[in-house]
């Protein structure tokens, strides 16, 4: 008995390997979408790559967000990691290109990657080395809700500067309309305001004094101004009740219902605000409107200036080559147009954009494709650690816990400690 | 006699080899090794790629110190501590007082008392969200009914706290009910009917015979309840993650917040030295000082 079983089990470690290798490679693709609709369409993109390369097989598998992050280092360092991951470019890329659990792609994709946007390709690259491709940007501004501002006799395309802002906060409250919507508890949400009163005050030179502790690093008066600037805004109460209880998703659920007139949202919202809605319909587009960040006196930034992300993927360190394949194959002009029509994605491929589904949508392609400067989002720029500081203290000044001083100062330490 | 004797030797110690290696094993891996690595780690500036290898000595400790929000987490697991102790057990006490006896319904009072100790403490976090829940909760609806406007107590740094109290009050003076009802009913009847042909009556029984027969199990009860406050996670997460702005952070959630969410393994690692630190301090002088006799 014993003996049988040895013997299968010889036979079958013999047999086995030579036969996986006759079958297949698998692409381990691990990803954090949680939208149905649009992992539905990648799922058929896998399935297409899989039928135009014969032996490859896609394996898809997903992990929230939030959990995502939590375990990406003890995921990536293990035997068994995923060959492509999500990525927001910045400095958790940077030190995970550090710890040298990421391959290194330059050749592998060779003149590709001239066929999509330089700037997200940029954020990609660390040290003149690629590391990953972008499939998606973002731009950060404010949506609103035309009917309610309608009501209150705000326009919102003549909204250019923060008082002017200001000024229709103040007319939305008179007319008992909540200004504003913000996921509070997330505290990433509350941190758009200041870093995007920094993009403009500041600019890009503003920025990278920082990042070299130049005019006293985070805690100079750009920074300073910004948290002032900000808790001009927050004393004028413009948030629904209870706005530090809200998780993200409620507020952007909030927003598609029709019970703030604004959110101050990252442009992939114009889709996830209907299926967050109660109704599933969210504001339609004869509702729905967006003003770029407003700008402020004085300021060096360039009102062209955005705030926003980069997404993409990166091949971790011994995935098969297919991996790359894959990504370009999931990067191709094609699939970048079939998600553009769909609203999911601003699209990196070159002239993918003109198959944006809605005015919406090619009006922040416009936007993105106008910017010089397009800062990628604070907490994710400036790696795992300093960017949380960053969502800490800015969510203080929100909840009237810190002033802009005390902010900016928490904020400088955490850079000096490092990540 | 001897041999006796050497027999009797011979068989501890062939009972020591047996049981003790597995045992040792065991406590050396999971909880020895992981302690020892956690001191070395929090010693490190280390985002938990690769080999830790910039070393900064005690200063994670120093920044775990500095940080406002683990003096606020510090607080709050001592007002933890505090609500067990002072409304928690009385409750619970008082309630076995009554349970304990045999009427119609006490079988069926304690199951529903028990009941939210055997929830999973994710479910309950999320069950009491929705109960807070200011806009669409079930305190929401009982204000309505006045007309007044509810108030988003996990919204508030004021009243994130005290609303997360409550749940845990709820949640676990069942079990230390039971405890309570189990010492009671192992009680010697014995001697509370000699009392009370002495004739002791109604507050005097429980005062002078049957809470001093009760005083090991409610240091043990007092055990659990300061051991379970220190090591209190999962209900914090699912209600407010800690905040807002920091408010609500125990020490374990400050640990899983800004050491396992921001990658930064040192100084987590740090806080982790610190917690071990106070539940084996706390642990060891209770059971020398208090629970001696068991």
């Amino acid at each position: 008995m014993a003996i049988t079983r040895r013997v299968l089990l010889t036979t079958a470690a013999l047999t086995l390997p030579a036969r996986f290798a006759a079958a297949e490679t698998v692409v381990k693709w691990l990803h954090i979408e949680a939208n149905p609709a649009q992992v539905k369409i990648w799922e058929e993109v896998a399935r297409d790559f899989e039928a135009k390369n014969p032996g490859v097989k896609i394996e898809m598998s997903f992990l929230e967000n939030e959990a995502y992050k939590a375990k990406a280092p003890t995921l990536l360092q293990s035997k068994d990691r995923p060959h492509i991951i999500y990525s927001w470019a910045g400095g958790v890329l940077k030190s995970q290109v550090e710890a040298g659990v990421l391959e290194d792609i330059t050749n592998a994709v060779g003149d590709y990657k001239d066929r999509l946007s330089p700037a997200a390709v940029a954020a990609f690259t660390v040290d003149g080395h690629l590391y990953g491709l972008p499939h998606t940007v973002s731009q950060v501004g404010f949506m609103f809700n035309n009917e309610l501002f309608a009501k209150a006799g705000v326009d919102g395309a003549k909204i250019a500067t923060w008082d002017d802002l200001l000024e229709a906060v103040r007319k939305l409250k008179a007319a008992s309309v909540t200004p504003i919507v913000v996921g509070g508890a997330d505290k990433w949400p509350l941190h758009f305001y200041w870093t995007h009163l920094a993009v403009r005050i500041g600019g890009k030179a503003g920025f990278q004094a920082a990042l070299k502790g130049e005019n006293g690093g985070f805690e100079g008066p750009v920074f300073q101004r910004s948290g002032e600037l900000f808790k001009q805004l927050v004393d004028m109460q413009p948030f629904q009740t209870g706005f530090l209880g809200f998780k993200n998703p409620d507020a952007v659920g909030y927003f598609g219902d029709g019970k703030a007139s604004m959110i101050l949202a990252i442009s992939s919202f114009y889709h996830t605000q209907r299926a967050l809605s109660a109704s599933k319909n969210g504001i339609g587009d004869d509702k729905i409107g967006w003003f770029n960040f407003p700008t402020v006196p004085g300021g060096k930034g360039d009102p062209a200036d955005t705030l926003g992300g980069m997404n993409g993927w990166l091949v971790t360190k011994g995935a098969p080559k297919e991996a790359v394949g894959f990504i370009k194959h999931f990067i191709s002009e094609d699939v970048q147009k079939r998600l553009a029509a769909g609203n999911y994605i601003i699209p990196t491929y070159k002239g993918a954009e003109s198959g944006l589904g809605s005015d919406f949508m090619r009006n922040i392609a416009r936007n993105i494709a106008a910017s010089k400067y397009h800062q990628n989002f604070y907490d994710q720029d400036l790696g795992p650690n300093v960017g949380r500081v960053v969502n800490d203290a800015t969510a203080e000044i929100g909840g009237g816990t810190m002033t802009p001083k005390q902010a900016a100062k928490a904020i400088q330490d955490a850079y000096v400690q490092g990540n | 006699m001897r041999t006796a004797s050497r027999g009797r030797d011979t068989s501890k110690w062939a009972a020591i080899l047996l049981f003790l290696p597995p045992a040792l094993l065991l406590f050396s891996i999971f909880v020895v090794l992981p302690a020892g690595e956690a001191g070395w780690y929090s010693a490190f500036n280390w985002n938990g790629f690769g080999r830790p290898t910039r070393w900064i000595g005690f200063d994670n400790y120093r920044f775990v110190f500095d940080n406002r929000a683990f003096g606020t987490a510090i607080a709050n697991n001592l007002l933890v501590i505090v609500v067990s102790l002072v409304v928690q057990l009385p409750l619970a006490l008082t309630l076995a007082l009554i349970l304990a006896e045999r009427f119609r319904g006490a079988v069926a009072l304690r199951m529903l008392f028990f009941l939210p100790y055997i929830l999973a403490e994710i479910a309950t976090g999320m069950i009491f969200s929705f109960v807070y829940d200011g806009n669409y909760g079930l305190l929401a609806a009982i204000y309505g009914w006045f007309g007044a406007e509810a108030p988003h107590l996990l919204a508030s740094p004021a009243t994130a706290m005290p609303a997360i109290l409550v749940v845990i009050v709820w949640k676990y003076f069942g079990f230390h009910m039971m405890l309570f009802i189990a010492a009671l009913q192992g009680m010697d009847r014995g001697v509370v009917e000699a009392a009370r042909i002495d004739g002791a009556t109604g507050w005097q029984l429980q005062r002078h015979v049957v809470i001093p027969l009760l005083h090991p199990t409610i240091r043990l009860s007092v055990f659990f309840a300061v051991v379970g406050s220190l090591q209190l996670f999962d209900l914090v997460m699912p209600l407010t993650r800690g905040g807002p702005a920091d408010s609500s952070h125990t020490i374990v959630s400050f640990l899983y917040t800004f050491g396992v969410m921001r990658m930064r393994v040192g100084f987590g690692s740090a806080v982790g030295v610190i917690l071990f630190v106070i539940c084996a301090t706390f642990a060891f002088t209770y059971k020398r000082w208090f629970m001696r006799d068991e």
